[in-house]
């Protein structure tokens, strides 16, 4: 192993698939010699054959697909006023001294205690899930948007201040596609966030979706949907995860280059 | 009437949390005639780049005026072309697309700017390379699309800020000629920010040279030295003799900036 010096697209591979596989070699040997009780820990084979029965004869793509919706839909909602008012404050000072004190603020207040407020005002109704999401993404995004657009490299603006661009051919020439990239990761991570939250708002007042299953199981003691229900959250972020990544890749490539 | 009149200009930056204030320039005045190349040699931290960044308008002066054919200068503008010592060109844009950033933004026609770009990217050598990103060439490539991009909009003036700086000798030698090359088929008027004293008096027929800081004009030397000007210039007579007046120049302000 040498400091900072990267390892073959193969090496990466077997690495990844390695730890995978001693999670779940550990798992097998916990459950197998019974270390714990299997109605506390069920095993990866019991958990396997409970997730195939979740999708077979339960509805449970049903389930996954209402999850995806709500998480969608409320990071959507919170991309679409966060980033223009991120690029904003980024690029105004006056309107970042504006919202950014208050929103720093907001960013603290746990989404997940609006929860009770949410039912109140909303009942248990989609809009109350995507409100919960909306908030835990809203404020995260809008402060991270507006540190990337304004770290923009003072250098280029003023080269293109040079070249005889306004204000407004630097925010769409220079600011924007400058800051693209880390916008987009930055929106990658916040999903990220979007799926904790969406858990969140299924596991109180909801009648369907991952999370309203998984509370659903543990009155009924099934740990190994509870474990399979977990699973398949992994499994969808990291596609979400992998969809954006390559995303990314095929839209700013020279972001790459080192 | 000259291109660039400087007249009496002094910048001061304020003082950081009730320092005092520190003044970058002396009120400085200078006549720059059209077609002329003038190199600005000082050492460093003398207030040389402040200057070009108050005549390119990115910074404002603390007093006097910058008149650019008799027009005041108010910010920066297409007018004025600038060429960085850090790398400028916009990452994310090809070298064709570089080149033509100012032509888009003043709205020239696409077979105009395709006509443009052809012309400079031949004038600068890099033919085969218009398709590249800026990351995949290599630092003399990058500077010679800076100044490519900067010519494109056909500035009145070019201004230069130690573009060279960051270069390898002898890349740095071949720029010169190159830039000396353009300028001796194109006569633009240019004002070239250096610390180097050989590159200072290759290039121009001006060598102003700076005081240690506070900035102020300490000398102004023509160069008469004959165009077009090749390499082998620098060992002679005449290039060596102003060699040896303008390091005594500088040499006594670098010690003062030193201590």
């Amino acid at each position: 192993m040498k400091l900072l010096v990267g390892v073959t697209s193969r090496t990466r591979l077997v690495l990844a698939v390695a730890f995978f596989a001693a999670f779940l070699a550990i798992w097998f040997l916990i459950t197998w010699a019974e270390w714990v009780p299997p109605h506390f820990l069920a095993s990866p084979a019991r958990t396997l054959r409970s997730g195939i029965d979740l999708f077979a004869s339960q509805g449970f793509l049903e389930d996954i697909g209402m999850t995806v919706w709500r998480v969608v839909g409320g990071f959507a909602l919170a991309a679409i006023v966060a980033v223009p008012l991120g690029i904003l404050m980024g690029a105004y000072k006056p309107i970042e001294a504006f919202f950014e004190p208050f929103i720093s603020f907001a960013r603290y207040m746990p989404a997940s205690a609006f929860i009770p407020l949410l039912i109140l005002w909303l009942g248990i109704g989609e809009g109350q899930k995507l409100s919960i999401i909306f908030i835990g993404c809203f404020f995260q995004l809008t402060l991270m948007v507006a540190m990337i657009v304004g770290s923009t490299r003072r250098d280029l603006v003023e080269a293109a201040y040079t070249l005889g661009a306004k204000d407004s051919g630097i925010i769409r020439r220079v600011l924007l596609p400058g800051a693209a990239p880390d916008i987009a990761e930055a929106l990658r991570q916040v999903l990220g966030l979007g799926w904790t939250y969406v858990i969140l708002a299924e596991l109180i007042g909801a009648s369907t979706g991952i999370g309203h299953m998984i509370t659903d199981s543990q009155a009924l003691m099934a740990t190994d949907n509870i474990i399979a229900g977990i699973v398949v959250i992994g499994l969808v972020g990291l596609a979400s995860d992998l969809l954006f990544k390559k995303a990314n890749q095929l839209l700013f490539p020279w972001s790459l280059l080192r | 009437m000259s291109r660039l009149s400087v007249r009496n200009v002094s910048k001061t930056y304020p003082g950081l949390r009730g320092a005092a204030p520190t003044q970058a320039l002396l009120p400085v005045s200078l006549e720059v005639n059209d077609n002329d190349f003038i190199t600005v040699l000082g050492p460093s931290g003398c207030g040389k780049s402040t200057l070009l960044r108050l005549v390119a308008g990115l910074d404002v002066p603390t007093g006097g005026e910058i008149l650019l054919d008799g027009q005041p200068v108010k910010g920066p503008g297409a007018d004025r072309g600038f060429v960085f010592q850090s790398y400028t060109l916009f990452p994310w844009l090809t070298v064709r697309q570089n080149i033509c950033f100012g032509l888009r933004e003043k709205g020239t026609s696409a077979a105009e700017q395709k006509e443009i770009s052809e012309h400079f990217i031949d004038k600068v050598g890099l033919r085969h390379f218009e398709d590249h990103l800026p990351k995949q060439l290599s630092g003399g490539m990058q500077q010679r699309v800076a100044i490519a991009r900067a010519l494109a909009n056909d500035p009145k003036i070019l201004l230069l800020d130690e573009p060279f700086g960051a270069l390898d000798n002898q890349t740095r030698v071949l720029m010169q000629e190159l830039l000396l090359g353009i300028w001796e088929s194109a006569r633009k008027t240019v004002m070239f920010v250096t610390h180097d004293v050989d590159e200072a008096i290759f290039m121009a027929n001006r060598v102003v040279v700076f005081s240690a800081r506070p900035g102020r004009i300490k000398a102004d030397v023509p160069v008469e030295l004959p165009h077009p000007r090749h390499y082998t210039i620098k060992t002679s007579a005449g290039f060596t003799d102003l060699k040896a007046r303008i390091t005594e120049e500088i040499r006594v302000e670098t010690i003062a900036a030193a201590v």
